[in-house]
């Protein structure tokens, strides 16, 4: 559709061109009809491309994603808090892209603590949550969002799942991560991004092991190199 | 609230990337001509995205940039699309020859530089993340270095290794590969247990594995490493780590 329409743009630019020429034409008709068989005879257009071997490994490849992101993170037990990272991707094909990210948040009392109002759980620093992750994402839904009139953006809708390893309460624990996100290209180079992400790992903090759900809400950007 | 040290190293990051984001982008564009009777521009870097517009036989196109399988070109007359490299590569250069888009196959194995991985599996009991990164001193020897961690119920182990890998058939698709190699285990117990002291053993190790090729750059790696642990209380201990991971070659 979108093929045709720019097919039929040509016309006017045609007309343009063809209006001079049969003007031309009527106009040398009479005194020199040979001259106007030469004027109207379509001209083959060489296009003017340069004489070298074309090298394509030398195109800018742009397959690694690297950002920051920031949002809120749900740790079970001590409260929602914000928590900021970094995230590295490669994109392996239109589809299928490797993620390693790196977050950090701070817990923050339990409930427990703060009616008691005495005993602590944890220590300051046992408080601060440190994790790392890699991770594999699908492209599930790519698409063009459409803000506006005339204005389209590539996006895609991605789904994410992977493993890694959590710092918190004091020890690391194996975790496992999966989700969905939003990526919004605001140019070739530049994304947004909206993700929602589950943590799941054990905390083994009253002496029995507990898995934990962690939910995740970030929003950030990278760049495309 | 935050960690001093870590806000300032985001806000160095950010920086950087900021300025990375401003840099006038370094665009070397190469102009083929299209030799098919058209060549189609989609919207974006997919099979989905729609086709917007058609350049036809005989036309210069410029060749701008690559994500993955997909080239972003400028026609003649200024519209920028994407175009699959099977359609990239059924057009000419300058000379009139067909242009090369070199796809990495499985004959670039034995001529790869580095190799990159990540794998994940068991180190005695505890479960083992850990990425590592090759140098291929020959087409059979390689050096790898790899870190990983080791998450336990009751601790948790850092592990750096240095090992010489010895690949017999480097041009064989399914391969077996040799290893030996030596390294140190830094191990952090659990702070919820009883307070215990950090340690850091080091560790001497001989492993195999199998290495298949998946496609393009793409290696699925299996490996057993026995670990004999010179433990920092005089003993030896034996541990058994065994793992399963992607790797790709460049």
């Amino acid at each position: 559709m979108a093929a045709r329409r720019s097919l039929l743009l040509l016309s006017p630019r045609l007309r343009r061109l063809h209006l001079p020429l049969a003007a031309l034409c009527l106009a040398l008709a009479g005194a020199a009809p040979a001259a106007a068989d030469e004027e109207t005879q379509p001209q083959v257009i060489q296009p003017e491309v340069e004489r070298r071997s074309v090298d394509l490994a030398r195109i800018d490849s742009e397959n690694f994603e690297l950002g920051l992101f920031f949002g809120m993170l749900a740790i079970e037990d001590f409260g929602t808090n914000p928590v900021y990272g970094a995230r590295l991707a490669y994109h392996v094909g239109e589809r299928l892209f490797v993620e390693a990210a790196l977050g950090r948040s701070k817990g923050d009392k339990t409930s427990y603590e703060r009616l008691s109002g005495a005993a602590e759980l944890l220590s300051d620093d046992d408080r601060e949550l440190t994790y790392y992750n890699l991770s594999l994402g699908f492209n599930l839904l790519p698409s063009e969002s459409f803000p506006a009139k005339d204005w389209a953006f590539n996006s895609a809708l991605y789904i994410i799942a992977g493993v890694g390893s959590t710092r918190f309460a004091g020890g690391d624990a194996f975790t496992v991560n999966f989700g969905a996100g939003y990526r919004f290209l605001a140019t070739d180079w530049l994304a947004l991004h909206l993700d929602v992400r589950d943590h799941m790992f054990d905390v083994d903090l009253l002496g029995e092991n507990k898995l934990t759900h962690n939910l995740e809400l970030t929003t950030g950007f990278t760049v495309f190199f | 609230m935050f960690h001093n040290s870590f806000l300032r190293i985001g806000l160095l990051l950010w920086l950087a990337l900021t300025l990375l984001a401003f840099l006038p982008r370094a665009r070397a564009a190469e102009t083929v001509q299209v030799a098919d009777p058209y060549i189609e521009l989609h919207t974006g870097p997919g099979e989905g995205y729609p086709v917007f517009h058609v350049v036809d036989k005989g036309e210069p196109i410029e060749v701008l940039k690559r994500r993955t399988d997909w080239f972003k070109v400028r026609a003649p007359r200024g519209q920028e699309g994407w175009v699959h490299s099977r359609q990239l590569a059924r057009t000419l250069d300058g000379d009139g020859q067909a242009v090369a888009i070199a796809e990495p196959g499985i004959g670039d194995y034995s001529g790869r530089r580095w190799e990159m991985g990540v794998l994940g599996g068991d180190f005695s009991g505890a479960r083992l993340i850990s990425a590592y990164l090759g140098y291929a001193l020959s087409d059979n020897l390689s050096l790898e270095l790899s870190v990983g961690q080791a998450v336990g119920s009751h601790s948790s182990s850092w592990l750096g290794n240095i090992n010489l890998t010895h690949r017999p058939f480097p041009d064989w698709r399914l391969q077996p590969f040799f290893l030996i190699g030596v390294g140190v285990v830094h191990t952090d117990p659990s702070t919820t247990l009883v307070r215990s002291e950090d340690r850091t053993d080091t560790t001497l190790q001989v492993g195999a594995g199998l290495q298949a090729y998946l496609t393009r750059r793409f290696l699925i790696r299996a490996e057993y490493r026995n670990h004999v642990v010179q433990m920092s209380t005089d003993d030896n201990e034996e541990v058994d780590q065994w793992q399963l991971g992607v790797a790709f070659f460049f």
